[in-house]
């Protein structure tokens, strides 16, 4: 492994193969006037797993909402070019998506809330009940499916969060600051088990977080937003191998990485 | 843990939140022990308010016995008693009709305001042109259009029934629609995100979000049924050809009959407590699971 894994991607550099999403000259004004996102462009490719690193209010969440069809952009568009769906002012039914609170539904047992996206897209109970059970066992809940939600703590929820937001098989998994509320020994054990998840299907994984140590210990790339307006100020790539574990995090390589990044946020954030 | 965390992948996983670090920040909740089907922490709330309630009944019965106060003024409760059981077969007569245009207008109340209330919410349009009115029926007092409403009907018991709705039926619409207005906004986003039509929003989010407030809006017009029906039986007097308890209050009163007088008064109050108690008993059988009105935490 480099040193220099973590590098600045160089324009142009992309794979050749088509991007999974590309967002293309985005930008968003809010009603109030201010400009949240300008002239965002990013690939993303089939398989990745990309970090949006960035301080509070440099439009990251809104970027993710964004993409996931969630607000319309001012200007600009999301590009889905290896998908013939016209997605115009849709969500993509290929995408998963996990809010930073697990919003779950209080009257429903864990079960029920990972069958909610089969349920509202018809599919059958058996079928869906089969299928939300096996969910729940990948993310380590297996047993916990007739729990309500107030019975589960933090961790857990977010763990029903991800089952339901993985359930229908997505090509892409959104994720907005999904941790931050979590103490850290559970934020690194979701975060393990994310990785695994994420190893195991290999699903596009965008990742939003304002923690460099996170985004540099999940993601490949790592793109880091500035603030007012929201913009990309860089792109970086981060080498290091998969799998990654308790090894990784207290390796002198993480180390590094996380310095790298850091400096690049810390430019961020004069900027 | 093994070395490689995600080589075994979900194997790894599978074990995960059993280890101490995250099924064990599971909230506690309380286990409690039970005599006679009935928590130990809830007798105290039963025992002491029977105990007051006797208490004051023998000083009652103590000061009209004491004082030798003619049953026309004050009966004591044991006269009250007498009454209630010796005259128990025309009295319960009279409850039914009570109990059967409030349970009718308490129904009524429901159906119509849960139905305006999803209406209201699916367009906005009709919320705003109508709800205003909706406010009107509900801060006129009931004594008030009583008289208007019995000529115009005709028909005594629908008048008492009509009078009796429009008193129960504002707390259920109201209540409603802010429970189908309160659903977390970021679950109305991921029902936007994969798609969910309108009445699957409705069913399978909006109408469980509404629950707790619906529930609470028809612990209110339970006793506001009753209420409802006792003024308007009230208002329609011995004009009327019903017999529900308010008449019967009237007539004792006309014949001084004043323990038959506090037998209904006893009866109508004995209802609300009931129709209180069965609603509350709906309430938490249905929140049990889920909702904080209705779960009991330790600490």
């Amino acid at each position: 492994m480099s040193v220099t894994a973590l590098a600045e991607k160089r324009k142009g550099s992309t794979t050749s193969a088509q991007p999974l999403v590309a967002v293309r000259n985005v930008s968003k004004q809010f009603a109030n006037g201010t400009l949240a996102l300008r002239d965002v462009n990013l690939n993303l490719a089939e398989g990745e797993f990309v970090s949006l690193l960035g301080p509070s209010g440099c439009g990251k969440s809104t970027l993710l909402r964004i993409v996931a069809g969630l607000g319309e952009p001012s200007t600009g568009r999301i590009d889905w070019p290896t998908t013939a769906h016209d997605t115009k002012g849709q969500p993509h039914p290929d995408l998963g998506f996990v809010f930073q609170d697990p919003t779950l539904m209080p009257w429903a047992s864990a079960l029920r809330n990972v069958m909610l996206p089969l349920t509202l897209a018809g599919v059958g109970k058996s079928e869906s009940e089969a299928r939300s059970a096996e969910m729940l066992a990948l993310v380590g809940l297996k047993g916990f499916e007739k729990s309500y939600p107030r019975e589960l703590s933090g961790g857990m929820k977010m763990r029903v969060s991800i089952a339901r937001a993985l359930v229908t098989r997505p090509k892409i998994l959104l994720m907005d600051e999904p941790f931050a509320a979590l103490d850290e020994i559970t934020r690194h054990r979701l975060n393990d088990d994310l990785l695994g998840l994420w190893w195991k299907n290999r699903f596009t994984a965008v990742f939003v977080t304002h923690s460099v140590f996170e985004s540099v210990y999940l993601s490949q790339r790592i793109v880091v937003m500035a603030a007012r307006p929201g913009r990309v100020i860089a792109d970086l790539t981060n080498n290091a191998a998969y799998p990654r574990d308790e090894l990784f995090r207290t390796s002198s390589e993480y180390a590094h990485l996380c310095r790298i990044a850091s400096e690049t946020l810390k430019k961020a954030i004069a900027a | 843990m093994t070395d490689t965390p995600y080589s075994s992948g979900p194997a790894a996983a599978a074990n995960a939140p059993h280890d101490g670090t995250d099924a064990e920040a599971r909230p506690v909740f309380a286990e409690e022990r039970r005599i006679l089907g009935i928590s130990a922490s809830s007798w105290p709330g039963i025992i002491a308010p029977l105990v007051i309630g006797v208490v004051a009944l023998a000083a009652w019965e103590f000061v009209v016995r004491y004082n030798s106060i003619p049953q026309y003024i004050l009966p004591g409760p044991l006269a009250i008693g007498e009454t209630l059981w010796t005259e128990w077969p025309s009295l319960a007569e009279s409850l039914m009709v009570t109990l059967r245009i409030t349970l009718a207008a308490l129904i009524a109340a429901v159906s119509v305001g849960v139905a305006l209330a999803i209406l209201f919410t699916q367009s906005k349009w009709l919320e705003m042109s109508l709800f205003p009115y909706a406010v009107v029926l509900q801060v006129t007092p009931v004594v008030a259009i009583a008289p208007l409403i019995i000529i115009w009907v005709g028909d005594i018991n629908l008048s008492l029934l009509i009078c009796a709705w429009i008193v129960a039926f504002f707390p259920i619409l109201s209540n409603t629609i802010l429970g189908l207005n309160s659903a977390d906004h970021n679950l109305i986003n991921l029902f936007q995100l994969y798609r969910a039509s309108r009445w699957q929003t409705l069913r399978y989010l909006r109408l469980p979000a509404a629950l707790p407030y619906f529930l609470g809006g028809l612990k209110i017009s339970g006793g506001l049924a009753l209420i409802g029906a006792v003024v308007a039986e009230f208002v329609a007097g011995s004009g009327g050809s019903s017999s529900g308890l308010a008449y019967r209050i009237l007539e004792s009163g006309y014949q001084l009959q004043i323990p038959r007088m506090f037998a209904a008064l006893i009866l109508i109050s004995l209802s609300g407590i009931a129709i209180f108690l069965v609603t509350s008993t709906i309430a938490h059988f249905a929140l049990r699971h889920w909702h904080e009105s209705a779960v009991k935490r330790e600490n």
